[in-house]
């Protein structure tokens, strides 16, 4: 049970990382391009060849 | 990589087509298994007297299919449709794709043949046997290398959210398979699980929920992300969103196990744990729903005339109801009401048949024309499937909330003079009988709603011209791989292993510190209450009460209330179960609890109740075993068994494990002459009935000093 020292104080660090990275990230305007991703999947494989019509690209 | 290069790749849709295809027929399949049994609870008649179909051993086999054939397939097709586009880059391996696809549908007809014949590990989702447990593993790791060997090769640097949700699939789902699994094996179909009692169920529930959560919500919310906005041709609404309720689920879900076991012998602490995560798992869950919901804002005349999206809609909707339900229902006093009853399968029914089914056909509909280069067959019928669908998913919801409310109520009704006021458990299966009807009614309203859209596809795929059908080069420009990093989190996107691995991280940092203290159970296991451990015969018993699957039915685990320690005795310790390899506490009581049964009953009662429930309890639904008075009882790895157990920790002699089967034969010459002697049939020494008998027997009988005075009842 000894190990549960070490661990648990490890795991919550950890985590308590993660949340701050998070946190971080968010305050110093690090998820600013947060809009293009979601446009640039829509049209990813709408890049057909040439003579494909409009219809059986979307 | 060089800066905007431009490709030509062509997408193996090839493998798409084939998960498609399986996932159509596995789906009848794990619908059709349902439906029979939902039947065979509305009349026992319907168990055919047959032991491969009874109800204990149907029920595992429907809710595999249901969960690793058809949402396992649908998955599969959706991330290996998505994920090639979402990267511009054809999967890393064809052959890898087509070891994945047959292994998997190998596994799954391995199951298909052990369960019925019942090779099983008794834990719930996790039944397959030792074998069949390494080759998921295998093909799941083939699976994860040519995902990831994808990820590496990729041309878009930028990780989509969809890309998210399936890497802490892949890697939650390897690590939640792997821990449940560590068991020893006896024969080829055979083995123990190396945790017992209390460690057991923790770890199967712990498992049980993730496989909810890794196997039937984060795969399917990636898939949304893709999906959703492909097939309204809008972003989503908020990637900000996406973001944030990504990173809260991952770090969440892993700690909400425990609402599974609440009220048990479990530590309470680890209850409350369970608790407070699972309410916490309400608001990143509706963070999804509400993305998903709202992406589709101003295109609700979409709604209207799309039946792809009327599906989506109706997916994300029982996603957010079902999310809602889940923390309601962990909360501990909704529990002590729920557990046990059939408005836990009405929850877990509106989240697969409302929430995976429904974007399983709506993925399928928008996919299967682009797939084959052709237009659907029917919109029309595609609505009807959907109306159809709808009615079942509701009317089978809303009965089994009511069937589980009020057997619950019926159960927990105490009167003025403190006796329970329906004392014979019968009573509340016949009230909810009705029910069980409306449920088979359902249930085939779901069914049809589901062949109209196979046939539909059907249609559709015949209808394809046969040269389009192959898949066409795309032009692909690489992206991302230019620009310096210029936000931490982009960086940490483009650096797809290390997202991995961070994720691996913040799941093994929850399981570590929820599992570990309970490896050490003698913390909490009283000295002064140490039990015995089972005799060899009552070791063959329980090996054909599990493969009888009788834990379906019936849970072996008394709660402290007032109403079930009036019904079955004082509630269950952590001693009580502390020597079973596996746990057999239960989840659903369709039949009473049975922690305490052992000594309530002469053995003739036990005899004439496995031959035929309804010679004792008229009303009974439970099926008859028949078989257990004709075939004998199997010693010859007993001894094998008994030198597992015993390196298990079970504590057993040296000449008990090196005579095992001989003690066992004695034992059970010892009740067959009892019954005998009773006035019951004789020459039954050798058959299964009377470990079966010497099992149930010792059920809550192995306190080693006599416990103070047992409230028994239920008279």
């Amino acid at each position: 049970m000894n190990i549960l020292i070490l661990i648990i104080p490890m795991a919550l660090l950890l985590g308590a990382g993660f949340l701050y990275a998070f946190f971080w990230a968010t305050s110093n305007g690090q998820f600013d391009d947060l809009s293009t991703p979601s446009l640039r999947m829509l049209d990813q494989d709408s890049k057909h060849n040439k003579n494909d019509t409009k219809e059986n690209i979307l | 990589m060089n800066t905007n290069r431009t490709d030509t790749v062509i997408y193996d849709d090839d493998i798409v087509k084939k998960f498609t295809i399986v996932t159509l027929i596995w789906g009848c399949a794990a619908f059709l298994f349902g439906l029979i049994a939902a039947l065979q609870l509305a009349n026992w008649r319907f168990n055919a007297n047959l032991e491969w179909i009874t109800f204990g051993r149907l029920r595992p086999l429907h809710t595999n299919a249901a969960i690793f054939a058809f949402a396992g397939n649908t998955i599969f097709a959706g991330i290996y449709y998505s994920t090639q586009r979402l990267l511009k880059a054809r999967m890393f391996s064809d052959a890898l794709s087509k070891i994945h696809f047959w292994g998997w549908q190998l596994i799954i007809v391995a199951a298909a043949v052990t369960l019925p014949l019942g090779y099983t590990q008794s834990k719930e989702y996790a039944e397959l046997e030792w074998p069949i447990d390494i080759a998921i593993a295998a093909i799941w790791v083939v699976f994860a290398v040519n995902f990831f060997m994808t990820l590496k090769k990729r041309r878009e640097k930028h990780l989509y959210v969809g890309i998210w949700f399936y890497i802490a699939t892949i890697v939650t789902v390897a690590v939640l398979h792997i821990v449940n699994s560590i068991e020893i094996p006896i024969t080829a179909l055979k083995s123990f699980p190396v945790w017992a009692g209390m460690q057991d169920a923790l770890v199967q529930w712990w498992y049980g929920h993730n496989a909810v959560a890794f196997f039937l919500t984060t795969p399917f919310l990636g898939l949304m992300y893709y999906f959703v906005p492909k097939a309204a041709n809008k972003p989503i609404y908020s990637y900000r969103l996406s973001v944030i309720h990504f990173w809260a689920l991952v770090f969440i879900y892993i700690w909400a196990g425990p609402h599974h076991l609440l009220y048990t012998a479990l530590p309470e602490w680890a209850q409350t744990l369970g608790m407070i995560f699972s309410v916490m798992l309400w608001a990143p869950s509706w963070g999804g729903m509400i993305n998903g919901l709202m992406t589709l804002k101003g295109a609700f005349k979409e709604l209207i005339k799309n039946p792809v999206i009327k599906f989506f809609v109706g997916a994300l909707t029982f996603y957010g109801t079902s999310t809602f339900e889940g923390p309601l229902l962990s909360i501990k006093s909704v529990s002590s009401l729920a557990h046990y009853t059939d408005w836990i399968i009405g929850h877990v029914h509106a989240g697969a048949l409302g929430w995976n089914g429904m974007m399983s056909m709506g993925i399928f509909l928008w996919l299967v024309p682009k797939l084959w280069n052709t237009k659907l067959y029917s919109e029309k019928l595609a609505e009807t499937s959907f109306w159809t669908a709808l009615t079942g998913i509701i009317l089978y919801y809303t009965s089994m909330v009511a069937s589980g409310i009020t057997q619950g109520l019926m159960l927990r009704a105490i009167n003025s003079q403190g006796k329970l006021v329906y004392p014979d458990f019968i009573e509340t299966v016949t009230t909810i009988l009705p029910l069980y009807w409306v449920r088979v009614g359902a249930g085939l309203l779901f069914f049809t709603g589901f062949l109209i859209t196979v046939y539909n596809l059907f249609k559709t795929i015949q209808s394809a011209p046969q040269q389009a059908t192959e898949s066409k080069p795309v032009i692909v420009q690489t992206t991302g791989w230019d620009e310096k990093p210029t936000t931490a989190h982009r960086k940490l996107e483009g650096l797809g292993f290390v997202f991995t691995t961070l994720t691996v991280v913040a799941i093994l940092v929850g399981s570590v510190i929820e599992i570990y203290p309970t490896l050490s159970m003698h913390k909490y296991a009283r000295p002064e209450n140490i039990t015995e451990p089972y005799s060899p015969l009552e070791i063959v018993g329980r090996s054909i009460y599990i493969r009888e699957g009788c834990y379906v039915c019936h849970s072996q685990q008394i709660r402290p209330m007032a109403d079930e320690v009036l019904r079955y005795g004082p509630p269950s310790t952590i001693e009580d179960s502390m020597w079973d390899h596996p746990f057999q506490w239960g989840s659903r009581r369709t039949g009473p609890d049975l922690a305490r049964v052992g000594k309530k009953y002469p053995d003739m009662w036990h005899l004439q109740h496995m031959a035929d429930p309804r010679a004792i309890t008229p009303q009974s639904i439970m099926p008859s075993y028949p078989w257990l008075q004709e075939k004998n009882a199997d010693y010859s790895t007993l001894r094998k068994e008994f030198s597992v157990l015993k390196m298990l920790g079970v504590p057993y002699d040296d000449n008990t494990v090196a005579n095992a089967d001989i003690v066992a034969q004695k034992e059970a010459i010892e009740i067959a002459k009892n019954i005998e002697a009773a006035g019951g049939p004789k020459g039954l020494e050798k058959k299964e009935i009377i470990p079966m008998i010497a099992y149930l027997q010792a059920l809550g009988q192995k306190q080693k000093k006599p416990a103070e005075t047992q409230k028994t009842a239920g008279q």
